[in-house]
C-alpha cells in the first residue's frame, strides 16, 4: 500500500511543492489501507469471481455471454424477472402512499398519541422478513381462519408477496419520509397563509416539493429492498417465480451455479441503476437545508388529526395482527384443530431445520458484527473524513464503501461461495465457519453504518485536527479523547443497526451457514420449509424478542450514557 | 509604533508563494517578511486569499509553489505537526466534552509534563486571559467571548514562537468584539509572541496592527503601518477598502495640475504623464467647506443632496457639474453643521486640499 501512496502525490511541476507526509499521517493512510482491503475482500472480489461465474460453463471455461442467451430464452426465468419488476413497483406504491400519510400525520398534525404509532411502525425492524410470510400463512392460507376474505384467491402467490413486503418495508420508508417531512422551514408556512393560500395549494406547492426528493428516495430504497427480498417470496410465493427465488432455487436446488450467477447479474443490475439514481437526486437534497430554518409546529385541527388517528390506528392494526399472529401460533399447540396454548414450539431442539444453537449462534454472530462492524465502520469513516490530502485514495475508499447498499444480499451471499469456496483463495480457511458470517454481515450493511459515522463526524468542527495538530498532539489521542466521546451515540446508533440486521438477515446468510453455524432466521426459513410452521413463528418470535429487547437495552444505555458523560451538551 | 528596521533579520520569510485550486489562483506570487513580535493583519475582501495564506504558514492547505522560512528554518513542506504554532479559528474549535481546564492542558498533556507543572500553567494562562474561575465548564456554558479566550490560550498554552489568529472575532457581537481587541493586543505585547490575524474588518485591522497586509484577488496590494496605509493608500483597491474614499475620474492636465472638465485641481502628480486618465480619490473627511463662491483654487460650489446623520458627525452627499454621476459624500462635525446651517438642498462652496488629494491610475 505504501508505495501506491507515495506515487499519487507525484509533483507534476517542477517547481511545485510536495507536503511531507507526517508519520501521523502515514498511519493513518496505512489504517484506511487495511479497512479498504478488507472491503476489496469482502464485497469487491466476490462480486468479481461471481461475474466471472456467469461467463463460465459448468466446467469453468469461459463462454463470454452464453448463459445469459440461454437465460433470456427461457421463459420462465425471463418471467421471473418481469413478476419482481410488477410487484416491486406495486408495492413500491402502496409503501410510499401509506408512509406518506403515516410520516404527516406524524410530523405535521397534532394527532394524539404520537408516541404509540413511532413506536409501533418500528417494530418489522425487529422481525425477520419470513414472519409475515408465516404470519400470513395463519390469517389467509389453506387453513386460515380469515381464508374467506380472499373469494377464492390464494394467498400462496402475489397477493401474499405484495402484503407480506409492504409489511416489513414500510418503516424503511417511513424513517426516509419522516427526516423529510421534519425538514421543513415554518416561514415558508407563514409566506403562504400571509399571501392567502389555500391549504390544498400550500400542500401541493410547498409541502410536496419540499419532501420530493425524500420520496423518490425512499421510493428507491423499498424498490431495491422488494426486488432483492428473498424471504417473503420464499414463504409465501408459492409457485410465483421471483428473480431472488431463482436464484435460491437454481443454487440450491440444482447445483446450477452459473444460472445462479447469471441470475445475480440481472439482480444487480437494477439494483446498481436504482442505488445510482438515488445517490445523484439526494445530492440534490442536501442544497435544500438551510441552517436558518425555523423548525414547524403543527396546529391543531380537529377534523384533519381525527382523520389522521383513524388512518395510522387502521396501519397500527395491521401491524399488530400480523407480528400478533405469529406470536399466537407460536404458542398453540395443533393448528387449526386445538388451540390450546403450549410452549412446546420453543423447543426447537425436536424441530428439523435448527435447534436452539441455531438462535446461540445469531446471538453470537450479531453481537461479533455489532462490536466489530462499529469499530471497522467508524474507524474507516473517521480516517476518510479527518485525514487530511491523498484526494485519490480517499475517493476509491468511499466509493467502495457505498457499493453494499447496491449489492441485493443473495448477490453477496452467493459471491461468497464463488469467492471463499475456491481452495486456491488464501482466505478459504474462514468457509463455513462464523468469520464468515461476520463478515458478510458487516460487509452487507457497510453502507448505512457508514453514512452514520460521516454524518456525525461530519457534525464536528475540522478545525479539531488542525487545532490538534498544532499543539502536536498524535491523532489517535485526539480520537479517543475528543472524537469517540463526542460521536458516542452515533457509534451506538452504528452497533443497534448491525445488530438488529444481522439477527433478522436471511439473504446473504442463506447461501454460507455451515451446519455448526446455523442462524436463527435461517432455521425459520427451513422450519417452514420442512413444514413446520409452529417452530417457524416460535424462532421468528425469538429474534423478535431478541431485538426488541437490544433496541429497549440500547435506549437505555444511550440515555445513561447522554445523562452521565455527556453533561456537556448542556448548557 | 515599533517599526522594524529594514536590516532586522526576518521571523518569518514567505517568497513567490503561489496556490491553486485547480484552476483558480488563490495566491499569486506572494513575497513577506514578518518580524519577531510583530503583530500582523492580512486585510481584504472575502475570497482574497488571506486565510488560505494563513493556512499554507500553518501547513493546513499546502501551496502549490514557493517558500516559507520561520526563524532560519525551511517549513515549506512540513506538514502542521512539525511546524511551530498556536492557532485560534473563529469557530473556537473547543473540544466540547472537555472543560476548559482540560481544553488548555490538551497540549500540554503529551509533553512529559509533570501533572502539577501543567495545571499550574494551566491556571496562570486562565488568569492570563482573564478566566482563573472557570476552568471547571464545559465550553458550551460559556458566552461567545469566554469560549474565544480559551481557545486562545489553548493555543499559547505551549508557548509557540507564531501564534495565527483566523478571523478570531468575527463570531462575536460589537460590544465583546472592540473588548477583547484590546484585550488581544494587550496580550500579544505583554508576551511578545509573533502574531498573524486574519480579518475583513478594517477597523479590527487598524487598531491592532503593528503592520497591514491588505490583499485582494491573491496578491498584496500594500504593506504598511495602519497610518501608512489609510493616509498614503498605494492604489485605488486599498484607498476604498480602508476607510471611506471619494473617487473622480479625471486627467492630468499638467504637472502638479489634473482637470475635471473644465474645472482644474492642483495636487501632486509626480507619478503621471501629462495627459493620462487617472481616478482622483480625497476622503470624506478631508473636504473643506469654505465660505467662498467656489472660485477659490481646489473649491468647487456643490448642492447638499441630503444628510446621513451618523452620531458625532454628519456626512453629506453632493451634486455637482464638476463631480458628473460620481458619489461624492464629505463627512461634517456637528459643530460645522450647527454653525453653517446646512440642510438639504443647500449651496455650499467645498476645498479638495491639495496635500490631501491622491491620484491613481485609472481603474
Amino acid at each position: 500500500m505504501t508505495t501506491l501512496m507515495d506515487t499519487v502525490d507525484q509533483p507534476s511541476l517542477g517547481a511545485r511543492v510536495k507536503q511531507r507526509i507526517s508519520s501521523d499521517e502515514r498511519v493513518m493512510r496505512v489504517c484506511m489501507g487495511i479497512i479498504a482491503l478488507f472491503l476489496l475482500v469482502a464485497v469487491v472480489l466476490p462480486l468479481y469471481s461471481m461475474m466471472a461465474k456467469s461467463m463460465e460453463d459448468r466446467d469453468g471455461a469461459f463462454v463470454g455471454l452464453a448463459n445469459f442467451a440461454e437465460y433470456f430464452s427461457t421463459p420462465s426465468l425471463f418471467f421471473s424477472g418481469i413478476n419482481s419488476l410488477a410487484i416491486s413497483l406495486l408495492v413500491t406504491f402502496i409503501v410510499i402512499v401509506t408512509a406518506f400519510i403515516y410520516a404527516y400525520a406524524l410530523t405535521r398534525t397534532c394527532m394524539p398519541f404520537k408516541w404509540f404509532f413511532r413506536l409501533i411502525a418500528i417494530v418489522p425492524l425487529l422481525t425477520p422478513s419470513l414472519l409475515s410470510g408465516v404470519s400470513l400463512v395463519y390469517w389467509f392460507g389453506n387453513q386460515g381462519i380469515a381464508k374467506d376474505m380472499l373469494f377464492g384467491e390464494t394467498i400462496y402467490g402475489p397477493i401474499g408477496i405484495i402484503i407480506g413486503s409492504t409489511y416489513w418495508v414500510f418503516p424503511h420508508a417511513l424513517m426516509i419520509v419522516i427526516t423529510a417531512l421534519s425538514i421543513t422551514d415554518a416561514r415558508l408556512y407563514e409566506a403562504a397563509a400571509a399571501l392567502r393560500t389555500s391549504a390544498i395549494r400550500t400542500f401541493f406547492k410547498v409541502t410536496l416539493p419540499g419532501c420530493k426528493y425524500g420520496l423518490i428516495s425512499a421510493g428507491f430504497v423499498v424498490f431495491i429492498l422488494v426486488f432483492t427480498d428473498f424471504g417473503v417470496p420464499k414463504v409465501i410465493g408459492g409457485n410465483f417465480n421471483m428473480l431472488a427465488t431463482d436464484i435460491y432455487k437454481q443454487v440450491i436446488g440444482q447445483q446450477n451455479f452459473q444460472m445462479g450467477a447469471v441470475v445475480s447479474v440481472v439482480l444487480l443490475v437494477p439494483a446498481v441503476i436504482a442505488f445510482t439514481v438515488d445517490r445523484l437526486v439526494q445530492r440534490k437534497q442536501v442544497a435544500l437545508l438551510s441552517a436558518r430554518a425555523v423548525p414547524l409546529e403543527p396546529k391543531p385541527d380537529r377534523r384533519r388529526d381525527m382523520m389522521m388517528f383513524c388512518f395510522c390506528s387502521f396501519v397500527a392494526l395491521l401491524i399488530i395482527l400480523m407480528i400478533g399472529m405469529a406470536q399466537y401460533a407460536a404458542l398453540i399447540k395443533f393448528w387449526p384443530y386445538n388451540l390450546e396454548f403450549t410452549l412446546a414450539n420453543y423447543n426447537f431442539d425436536v424441530a428439523n431445520g435448527g435447534g436452539w444453537d441455531a438462535y446461540h449462534n445469531s446471538i453470537k454472530m450479531a453481537s461479533f458484527t455489532a462490536f466489530f462492524g462499529t469499530i471497522i465502520v467508524f474507524f474507516g469513516a473517521y480516517l476518510l473524513e479527518k485525514g487530511r490530502g491523498f484526494a485519490i485514495g480517499r475517493g476509491v475508499f468511499h466509493g467502495i464503501a457505498m457499493l453494499p447498499l447496491a449489492v441485493p444480499g443473495m448477490v453477496l451471499g452467493l459471491s461468497y461461495i464463488f469467492f471463499f469456496n475456491n481452495p486456491d483463495n488464501p482466505f478459504n480457511f474462514i468457509y463455513g465457519t462464523m468469520t464468515i458470517l461476520v463478515v458478510s454481515t458487516i460487509a452487507h450493511f457497510y453502507t448505512v453504518s457508514h453514512l452514520t459515522a460521516v454524518t456525525a463526524l461530519k457534525q464536528m468542527d475540522d478545525e479539531f485536527e488542525s487545532v490538534a495538530a498544532s499543539l502536536k498532539t498524535p491523532f489517535y489521542k485526539t480520537f479517543f479523547k475528543v472524537t469517540v466521546p463526542v460521536c458516542l451515540p452515533a457509534s451506538l446508533d452504528i452497533m443497534i443497526y448491525l445488530f438488529l440486521n444481522a439477527m433478522t438477515t436471511v439473504s446473504a446468510v442463506v447461501f454460507i451457514y455451515s451446519s455448526d453455524t446455523q442462524l436463527a432466521s435461517v432455521a425459520v426459513l427451513n422450519m417452514d420449509d420442512q413444514g413446520e410452521l409452529p417452530f417457524a413463528a416460535a424462532m421468528a418470535m425469538m429474534i423478535a424478542y431478541t431485538c426488541a429487547t437490544a433496541r429497549l437495552l440500547h435506549l437505555l444505555i444511550t440515555r445513561k450514557l447522554l445523562r452521565r458523560t455527556q453533561a456537556w451538551r448542556h448548557r | 509604533m515599533n517599526e522594524p528596521a529594514e536590516s532586522k533579520k526576518p521571523y518569518l520569510k514567505i517568497r513567490a508563494l503561489t496556490k491553486n485550486f485547480g484552476e483558480f489562483v488563490a495566491l499569486k506570487d506572494i513575497s513577506l517578511d514578518i518580524f519577531e513580535s510583530e503583530f500582523v493583519c492580512f486585510l481584504g475582501p472575502s475570497g482574497c486569499g488571506k486565510t488560505t495564506l494563513l493556512r499554507a504558514i500553518a501547513g493546513l492547505d499546502i501551496q502549490t509553489a514557493g517558500s516559507i522560512e520561520q526563524e532560519g528554518r525551511d517549513i515549506s513542506g512540513l506538514p502542521p505537526s512539525e511546524r511551530d504554532f498556536g492557532i485560534v479559528f473563529q469557530s473556537y474549535a473547543l473540544f466540547p466534552n472537555l472543560t476548559v481546564t482540560r481544553n488548555v492542558a490538551f497540549g500540554l498533556e503529551n509533553r512529559r509534563m509533570s501533572r502539577d507543572k501543567v495545571s499550574s500553567r494551566v491556571t496562570e494562562l486562565l488568569s492570563l486571559v482573564g478566566l482563573p474561575d472557570q476552568g471547571d465548564k464545559y465550553p458550551a456554558q460559556l458566552s461567545g467571548g469566554q469560549q474565544q479566550r480559551v481557545a486562545l490560550a489553548r493555543a499559547l498554552a505551549t508557548s509557540p514562537g507564531l501564534l495565527l489568529l483566523d478571523e478570531p472575532l468575527s463570531a462575536l457581537d460589537a460590544k465583546v468584539r472592540a473588548h477583547l481587541r484590546l484585550e488581544i493586543k494587550d496580550l500579544q505585547r505583554r508576551l511578545a509572541v509573533t502574531t498573524i490575524m486574519v480579518t475583513h474588518d478594517q477597523e479590527e485591522a487598524l487598531t491592532m496592527a503593528d503592520r497591514i497586509v491588505v490583499m485582494d484577488h491573491g496578491v498584496i496590494e500594500q504593506v504598511g503601518t495602519p497610518r501608512d496605509i489609510y493616509n498614503r493608500p498605494s492604489s485605488a483597491f486599498a484607498a476604498e477598502f480602508i476607510g471611506t474614499m471619494n473617487f473622480l475620474e479625471a486627467t492630468v492636465s499638467a504637472s502638479g495640475e489634473v482637470s475635471l472638465g473644465d474645472h482644474r485641481f492642483r495636487c501632486d502628480t509626480s507619478d503621471f504623464e501629462v495627459g493620462s486618465k487617472i481616478t482622483l480619490s480625497i476622503r470624506p473627511e478631508d473636504i473643506v467647506v469654505d465660505e467662498g463662491e467656489g472660485n477659490q483654487q481646489n473649491t468647487v460650489m456643490a448642492d447638499v443632496r441630503y444628510i446621513e446623520f451618523l452620531g458625532s458627525f454628519c456626512r453629506l452627499g453632493l451634486d455637482s457639474a464638476v463631480f458628473a454621476d460620481s458619489d461624492v459624500r464629505a463627512d461634517l462635525s456637528i459643530h460645522m453643521m450647527r454653525d453653517r446651517d446646512i440642510d438639504a438642498g443647500t449651496r455650499i462652496s467645498v476645498c479638495f486640499p491639495e496635500n490631501l488629494i491622491r491620484i491613481f491610475a485609472l481603474r
